[in-house]
């Protein structure tokens, strides 16, 4: 299996500024001259790369990422498909569309005990809501006949930003990742 | 599982805060003055709002989602854990600061976690140390498309 590590149009800066910042902007009135400080860069030019790390679709958004749980939608799923291969990208799409859809990624079956090629992830204020938006999806996509599974989450033994691990190469010096100093929002919904 | 209860004291200004600026926070040198302004209060005060919101748990952070597969290699990884082994084996997961989220799930595959590291080696590394010192399996999930991903959340107050 081969993952893309780096984007072409990414250099070692940018992968230093998202490391930086993957954590959580530090709640000073100038957030991004504090991180200019890590980096040693200026604010000017921390804002003008984060412009265009958003403008690449690097960083899908920028901004308040809330605890869904905290705020009452207590009842989180992953809901995950067995799908025809041919028909996964369409399905994948479909789903997506949904509002109360927070992810919809392929990911490869393992067989024999993991026949599920599609992950999607559905949120609701209670169980019942979650199962009613699923019967929905089932129907609106065209998707009964299809095996589904519904995995409720428990526990939470972690959730925080992704650490992507220490810089490499001439970064070296440069400040990691890893759990942030007081001060700064060190908890956070990550993705993979 | 643990019991969560939806905060109760959000008033106005909360709920803007958390549903307003999900998305496009202001890229100016003060961007919480700017916040401030659109929601006509002062800097100092939105500052205070996000710390607390985020002591509370209802903020994670203010900052970016990133796109996956740009920065460094993620995995998901799944195990089928015996339910009185499922805290120890949790914790385990927990030690690797390459985790960053680990949940239970109500499933025969009952622990899920998300890995991120530097590259693949790592992740793998990782995936072996993990079987080798619970002799449980892993299942490796990485993503190979994404279709839909989260863009913020609408949420409705009731």
């Amino acid at each position: 299996m081969t993952f893309d590590r780096q984007s072409p149009g990414l250099d070692a800066l940018d992968g230093a500024l998202i490391r930086a910042v993957q954590q959580g902007l530090p709640l000073v009135a100038r957030p991004y001259a504090a991180i200019a400080e890590e980096l040693a860069l200026t604010e000017a030019e921390v804002i003008a790369r984060l412009s265009r790390l958003i403008e690449a679709g690097t960083i899908k958004r920028l901004g308040v990422v809330v605890r869904h749980q905290e705020l009452g939608y207590r009842a989180n799923a992953m809901v995950v498909w067995a799908l025809p291969e041919e028909r996964v990208d369409e399905l994948g799409r479909c789903i997506g569309r949904f509002p109360y859809v927070t992810l919809s990624y392929r990911r490869p079956p393992r067989l024999p005990d993991w026949p599920y090629n599609l992950f999607t992830m559905i949120h609701g204020r209670d169980r019942e809501a979650v199962l009613t938006q699923i019967e929905h999806i089932r129907y609106s996509c065209d998707l009964v006949g299809c095996d589904f599974d519904v995995l409720f989450s428990g526990r939470r033994f972690k959730q925080r930003g992704a650490f992507y691990g220490t810089p490499i190469g001439d970064l070296s010096k440069l400040p990691r990742g890893g759990p942030a100093p007081l001060g700064r929002l060190s908890l956070g919904g990550g993705i993979a | 599982m643990k019991s969560v209860r939806p905060l109760r004291s959000l008033d106005e200004l909360d709920r803007r805060l958390l549903n307003d600026f999900q998305c496009e926070f202001p890229l100016v040198p003060r961007p919480f003055a700017a916040v401030a302004e659109q929601l006509g209060v002062d800097e100092a005060e939105v500052i205070a709002r996000l710390e607390r919101l985020h002591q509370a748990g209802a903020v994670s952070r203010v900052g970016p989602v990133v796109r996956p597969r740009q920065v460094g290699a993620s995995t998901l990884a799944a195990m089928a854990v015996p339910p009185e082994r499922l805290e120890q084996v949790a914790d385990l997961v927990n030690d690797f600061e390459e985790v960053n989220h680990n949940y239970s799930r109500e499933h025969r595959f009952n622990l899920w976690f998300v890995l991120t590291a530097a590259d693949e080696t790592r992740l793998a590394e990782i995936m072996d140390e993990i079987e080798v010192r619970t002799g449980l399996e892993v299942l490796d999930l990485p993503m190979l498309e994404e279709y839909h991903i989260d863009l913020g959340f609408p949420l409705q107050w009731t």
